[in-house]
């Protein structure tokens, strides 16, 4: 995939960092309002797939040095070991909890286990999308 | 409301078997999709609708949309991404090895 | 007490820890290492001997399926401690004799893993008081032994006899595992000694003769019994120390120990009496006459191996009468045939395990173990050859050893049969002790051949072989086994006090001790020394004879036995399943989705014809609005166009519009995070699809028949029918409550306001793991399945 198109790679360059943003925005709202792991994952690996058509993917590569398939096992290792994490604590697999704290200047937090849980669904929904664009792309470039 | 959703889905179903029958392994996983789409569609309607509310506390008073099958479907939505893809790579690869994507072809290939 | 689970576990335990810390241990062999366990639990259970001679019992109960009765509960008592000895003793034995008989090999990793499952699962049989439990670890025996027979799995021969062996066992054991069930059904029980103790309210139940039937089939199939033996001499094939371990010592005992456990529940049955007596009696005899023949010194003993276990059987048959109800149980003393059973096992095991070892050191320093071949080898070869000769005359039933008094015993339970005046034995009493005498000239007759053949005669010269005795680490284990032989003999009461005397008991639970008789060296000269000495006699004749003897097997040609009845079974159901299976799976994909959809529309759309379950109403039907028509009727149109689709742009384009439509639909479903997903997903997906398909072939114009056509536009639109049919019933007619009123308490419960999502994440938290590993499965499976390269082949395999 060789599109050089100056324009498409100039908005690119700004809407990743809306994209990202929106992602980080809906993977924390996700507790009271729509959003989630899914979608904040989701819409996180959309915005690699827009720089793959932006870009080549050796930039792409060279830009983010991470190798996708090992972000997706570290997903599924902290679903499944926050799930055990219950379990240490003598509750049933996968029992999650939550506490409200009072934190100054940020007022009333509300932390949950569901939290890690959600960052290992969305970690690993952006392993395996990019993992899957990015092997498709470069077998077929 | 949920009448008229089951027969989209019913007509989606047809549609999708259809495709499913064909002898091009790219119908055949656009029916898949189109398949996917269907059931979800019938899990909603059999979960029932309550009007204008969303299923988030604290919005418009005490009744809510049933939750279950949203999140029923919004799992199976994710699954059927990956499967999705699985089933297009696969493609991908069976094309690139044999040079066809016609399966009555395939079927020979492998008998000879 | 937890020791008792915490034993069967060990050796499991031990084998993952194997797998994981030792698979780089280079500098010695791994066997050291593994010896530990079996000695570790020989010490245990040795430590349990005196509650156990004491005639207590050892239970420990741990809730595994506590719902259905199916509970991790393990009982020792003095049955299970002789089995659990042995399966220690003779493993640490084992384990020492392997470390010099395998040094050489490979995949000696594997080989101890095996073994540890092995002897994990049947200390589990042993110790096992549930049903289910026994039956699983029963299972895993199989297992574990089909694995070590065809731990030389290049060779074909190996391949064929574990086949052969997991076929007739497993079958075994399923029958027997149905036989539980309906054990199950009559008492309400799984747990043995519960049924033990209320099985005298059943014994006229109707289903008690197939349950019999059904558990010795398990057991007869284990223990080889005729006819079912045919897989043991093939089972051979294993390396020699497995053959001592479990085809000889431990896992053909499993099925006498069944029907030992089982004794006190069925004994006192007629069809139990004939069936485990006959049989046994049957595979006495067949075993030893079939054991002359053979030339290859394993498959002699395989036979004999049969033919011993035949005698073990035969002997729990005939005790197995002492608790019929006629009886009184005080006054007989029949008992004593279990007695000789249980000491015959203890000295079977000791004297084959030694000969078991031996001729794996003849196979393992000279090369072959082809009578034919052999001769001459005392001169090279002393202590083997003293091992051998005790083990040998051992077996044929010569004192100074042990298989002496065990013999002496049978034969005096065979000559007391004739006492029974009950269930028809006494017309048949006299067959027996006949049928059992020249069984035991036969096993003399082989046994001098193990010993004359092998280490007398001519001493054939192997080229290239400088035949001498293996290091002593080889030795060692035979010697301490042939020790054993002369040991029970001279001190046979020390057995019998601390080990079968508690065993007897808990087979005749209202015995007391002084019922039991010692074993006494000398019983002066009556019926039972007078047949030894007839059998030595005869025997050396027929030894000197022994060509013409084996003349008499041209009487039986090989194409009748039951060899060939099991290589045939196996052939046709082969081409049977094959052709069933080609007749439907024909390699078109678009037939076995007519097989689905025909089976959907027929049996769903008849079932619901048949019920007339249809029903329809628009009541609590939200109202529909414009935008609700507008797309639902964009769906519809889209959906149909789509299959009108010429180019794979298109159709690609109209299943994206699909996609971004239901997300609409879910905006106006009130589903805000399905909307917003399956916007994100469509995208992607849609991305996904171009990439692929700009790089896939145009599509040509469809050339289908009519005819086709016309079938699958009959199929599609029965099945969208039925679908919608069936939907519509469901909703108006709703039958359950809506469980969705639980999830409205999210706030509180998981501390969310987003429904969907506390679902997600904390009520149905499992499903989303769950998802996420099929998401991760995906995405490796997409990975490798694009980076994948053909293999380079593989190991060489004999075939």
């Amino acid at each position: 995939m060789k599109i050089n198109e100056v324009l498409l790679q100039s908005v690119t360059k700004i809407i990743v960092f809306i994209i990202l943003t929106l992602a980080i925005y809906l993977f924390f709202s996700g507790h009271n309002n729509p959003g989630g792991g899914f979608v904040g994952g989701l819409v996180l690996a959309s915005s690699f797939v827009l720089m793959l058509l932006a870009f080549d993917i050796e930039t792409v590569k060279h830009g983010i040095p991470v190798d996708f398939k090992l972000v997706a096992a570290l997903g599924a290792a902290i679903v499944v070991i926050t799930g055990l994490g219950a379990v240490v604590f003598g509750e049933a697999f996968l029992t999650q909890t939550f506490r409200v704290f009072d934190i100054p200047v940020f007022g009333l937090i509300e932390l949950s286990t569901v939290t890690i849980f959600e960052l290992g669904v969305s970690l690993t929904v952006v392993g395996v999308v990019v993992t899957i664009i990015l092997s498709i792309s470069e077998d077929v470039s | 409301m949920e009448t008229l959703i089951i027969i989209v889905a019913g007509v989606l179903v047809t549609s999708a078997t259809y495709l499913i029958l064909s002898q091009n392994l790219i119908r055949v996983i656009l029916g898949t999709g189109v398949l996917t789409h269907a059931v979800h569609l019938l899990i909603m309607a059999m979960g029932g609708f309550s009007g204008n509310v969303v299923p988030i506390i604290g919005e418009k008073g005490n009744t809510y949309a049933d939750a279950l099958p949203q999140a029923l479907i919004l799992t199976s939505i994710v699954i059927n991404f990956a499967v999705a893809a699985f089933f297009l790579v696969l493609a991908y690869q069976v094309y690139n090895r044999m040079n066809t994507d016609d399966l009555s072809k395939l079927r020979r290939y492998y008998h000879e | 007490m937890a020791t008792i689970n915490l034993a069967i576990l060990l050796p499991f335990i031990a084998a993952i820890l194997l797998f994981l810390f030792c698979r780089n241990i280079k500098k010695f062999h791994i066997g050291w290492i593994v010896l530990i366990v079996p000695a570790i639990l020989f010490i245990t259970l040795m430590r349990q001997l005196p509650q156990i001679t004491k005639g207590n019992t050892i239970i420990n109960s741990t809730s595994w399926i506590p719902s259905y009765d199916i509970n991790f509960v393990t009982h020792l008592d003095g049955l299970s401690m002789i089995f659990g000895l042995l399966i220690t003793g003779i493993g640490t034995l084992v384990i020492i004799y392997s470390i010099y008989y395998l040094a050489t090999e490979r995949l000696i990793l594997q080989f101890y893993i095996y073994l540890l499952l092995f002897m994990g699962s049947m200390l589990g049989v042993v110790l096992s008081d549930n049903l289910i439990m026994l039956y699983v670890f029963w299972e895993l025996t199989s297992i574990s032994s089909f694995l070590l027979i065809a731990f030389w799995f290049q060779r074909k021969g190996s391949r064929y006899g574990a086949k052969k062996a997991l076929h007739i066992t497993v079958l075994g054991g399923f029958a027997m595992l149905v036989g539980f069930l309906m054990l199950y059904n009559v008492t309400g029980t799984f747990s043995v000694q519960e049924i033990i103790a209320t099985i005298g309210q059943h014994k006229d139940h109707p289903l008690i003769p197939a349950i019999i039937i059904l558990v010795l089939l398990g057991a007869f199939t284990k223990s080889a019994q005729f006819p079912f033996h045919i897989w043991l001499p093939d089972a051979m094939e294993a390396p020699t120390p497995i053959s001592a371990y479990l085809h000889s010592a431990t896992m053909v005992k499993a099925g006498i120990y069944i029907v030992a456990r089982f004794t006190p529940v069925f004994g006192g049955e007629a069809i139990w009496f004939w069936a485990v007596s006959v049989v046994g009696l049957i595979t006495l005899f067949w075993g030893s006459l079939t054991a002359i023949r053979q030339t290859d010194l394993k498959a002699l003993l395989a036979y004999s191996t049969i033919s011993q276990l035949g005698l073990i059987m035969t002997l729990f048959g005939v005790g197995s009468v002492s608790l019929h109800p006629n009886l009184n149980i005080e006054t007989i003393i029949y008992s004593q045939a279990i007695f000789a059973a249980l000491f015959h096992l203890i000295n079977h095991s000791t004297f084959k395990g030694a000969l078991f070892m031996v001729i794996g050191i003849i196979d393992f320093q000279v090369g072959t173990r082809d009578l034919r071949r052999l001769g001459g080898l005392i001169a090279v070869m002393p202590i083997s050859f003293t091992i051998a000769m005790i083990g040998s005359f051992s077996m044929a039933g010569l004192p100074p050893f042990n298989g002496f008094l065990s013999k002496e015993m049978f034969f005096t339970a065979m000559l007391q049969l004739k006492d029974f005046d009950i269930m028809n034995i006494q017309a048949f009493a006299g067959m027996f002790p006949v049928i059992a005498w020249i069984a035991s000239i036969f096993t003399f007759l082989y046994s001098m051949m193990i010993v004359f053949l092998t280490f007398f005669g001519p001493y054939n010269e192997q080229p290239d072989v400088k035949v001498e005795e293996p290091k002593l680490g080889m030795l060692v284990p035979p010697i301490i086994l042939s020790l054993f032989v002369v040991g029970i003999f001279l001190f046979p009461n020390v057995l019998g006090d601390y080990l079968i005397k508690p065993a007897v008991a808990s087979i005749y639970p209202n015995i007391t001790d002084d019922l039991i008789g010692d074993i006494a060296l000398w019983h002066g000269f009556n019926t039972e020394l007078m047949m030894t000495i007839g059998i030595v006699i005869i025997g050396i004749i027929l030894f000197i004879f022994r060509e013409y003897v084996r003349k008499i097997f041209i009487l039986f040609p090989r194409s009748l036995s039951f060899d060939t009845l099991y290589n045939n079974t196996i052939v046709k159901i082969d081409i049977f399943a094959k052709k069933i299976t080609n007749f439907y799976m024909t390699g078109y994909l678009k037939h076995y989705f007519a097989y689905i959809f025909l089976f959907f529309s027929l049996v769903l759309g008849g079932a619901l014809l048949y019920l007339d379950a249809f029903s329809f109403s628009l009541a609590g039907d939200q109202p529909v609005d414009i935008f609700m028509w507008i797309i639902a009727i964009l769906i519809i149109v889209t959906g149909i166009v789509i299959l009108f689709s010429k180019s794979r742009l298109t159709a690609i384009v109209l299943n994206g519009f699909i996609g971004f439509s239901i997300a609409m639909l879910f905006v106006l479903l009130r589903a805000p995070d399905l909307a917003l997903t399956q916007l994100v997903i469509e995208t992607v997906s849609t991305a996904l699809f171009l990439l692929c398909f700009y790089f896939l072939p145009e599509w040509k114009p469809f050339v289908i028949e009519k005819r086709k056509k016309v079938i699958h536009i009959i199929i599609s639109v029965s099945v969208g029918v039925v679908f919608t049919v069936i939907a519509l019933s469901i909703k108006s007619g709703r039958l359950f409550e809506s469980v969705a009123t639980y999830f409205e308490k999210a706030d509180e419960l998981a501390g969310g306001q987003n429904i969907v999502n506390t679902i997600l994440g904390d009520f149905r938290a499992f499903d989303t793991m769950l998802e996420v590993v099929v998401l991760f499965i995906a995405g490796i499976g997409v990975y490798t399945l694009i980076k994948y390269k053909k293999d380079k082949g593989a190991d060489k395999v004999e075939d």
